[in-house]
């Protein structure tokens, strides 16, 4: 359509403190929403995310795809940014007109990762979820806020997290992470 | 500071992740309804000090509504439950019932 280039809100913006801040790349994002138990649905899912499904309130990653559960009827999708229309047709023709929708969500999204030993301590300053090794244990998608606005967060280790935001409120999600990873506000309590 | 777990989704939400909706189980007055039957709709609320049902949404998660029984005394929280009753299942009435032997809101009890 135009030839104007996409960018991440905050072209890739960075900090280093106790953690290391990073806003990720352009990802390609899909909102599916639907009965997530019905075979075409499943299908969509899988055959786009590459990923067998998730339990509920959890998360399968493998690279740059991913499913994530993110309600009792919906599904978040991950795959390569330039491939989100060519996947949103293959959904459609895989939903074959099932009561079900799929859509691009990932102009509407930023994402960034967190990693260092503190991840959990920097993250519990900012979510009142519970951020201890059972309460959010690597592959669980924790859906909940930073502060004052809405975000999902889950971790793929014990020293690197992922968030999720709207884009509208990228600035302030790294200003929040980025103070609560400020050199000497070390908590150690996780 | 309260904690609900959420029905749908499992989550154990910390209060400021969800939006209160008001009392639970409020039958609502159609038209044809005589005026002191919508007027109890509107404007009559319980208060009590102890057993109370409660709506809330997990907004800041699954965005569902769901049903609280807790006590506005204690804060224990007997259980929550679906949106898609109008009244609170058995067994956490007879959760209520161990904690609070005789209770009674509204028709239940
Ligand atoms: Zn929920």
């Amino acid at each position: 359509m135009s030839e104007i280039a996409s960018v991440t809100a905050l072209n890739g913006a960075r900090y280093d403190g106790i953690v290391e801040v990073a806003e990720m790349p352009l990802q390609g994002m899909i909102t599916l929403r639907g009965k997530l138990g019905a075979a075409p649905v499943k299908n969509a899912a899988i055959g786009i995310g590459g990923v067998d499904m998730p339990d509920d309130g959890m998360i399968s990653v493998q690279g740059d795809r991913a499913i994530a559960w993110m309600s009792p009827d919906e599904l978040l999708i991950f795959c390569a940014y330039d491939e989100v229309g060519v996947a949103l047709t293959a959904m459609e023709r895989t939903l074959d007109g099932s009561f079900a929708m799929a859509v691009d969500v990932s102009d509407a999204r930023a994402m960034f990762r967190l990693e260092g030993a503190a991840v959990r301590d920097v993250l519990a300053k900012l979510t009142p979820a519970d951020m201890s090794v059972q309460g959010c244990p690597p592959g669980r998608m924790r859906r909940t806020r930073l502060a004052q606005v809405a975000a999902a967060i889950w971790l793929t280790g014990e020293t690197t997290a992922h968030i999720v935001c709207f884009r509208s409120v990228a600035p302030y999600v790294f200003g929040l992470l980025s103070t609560a990873a400020q050199p000497g506000s070390d908590v150690g309590y996780y | 500071m309260l904690i609900l777990t959420c029905p749908y989704c499992g989550v154990a939400a910390d209060e400021t992740e969800l939006t209160p909706g008001g009392e639970a189980h409020l039958t609502r007055e159609a038209p044809g309804s005589d005026d002191a039957a919508f007027e109890a709709y509107l404007f009559q609320r319980e208060n009590p000090k102890g057993v109370h049902f409660e709506r809330w949404r997990h907004s800041y998660g699954c965005g569902k509504w769901f049903h609280a029984a807790r006590c506005t005394q204690t804060l224990q929280v007997y259980g929550t439950y679906p949106a898609q009753t109008s009244a609170p299942p058995q067994a956490i009435c007879d959760k209520i019932s161990g904690a609070r032997p005789g209770w009674s809101w509204r028709l239940f009890g």
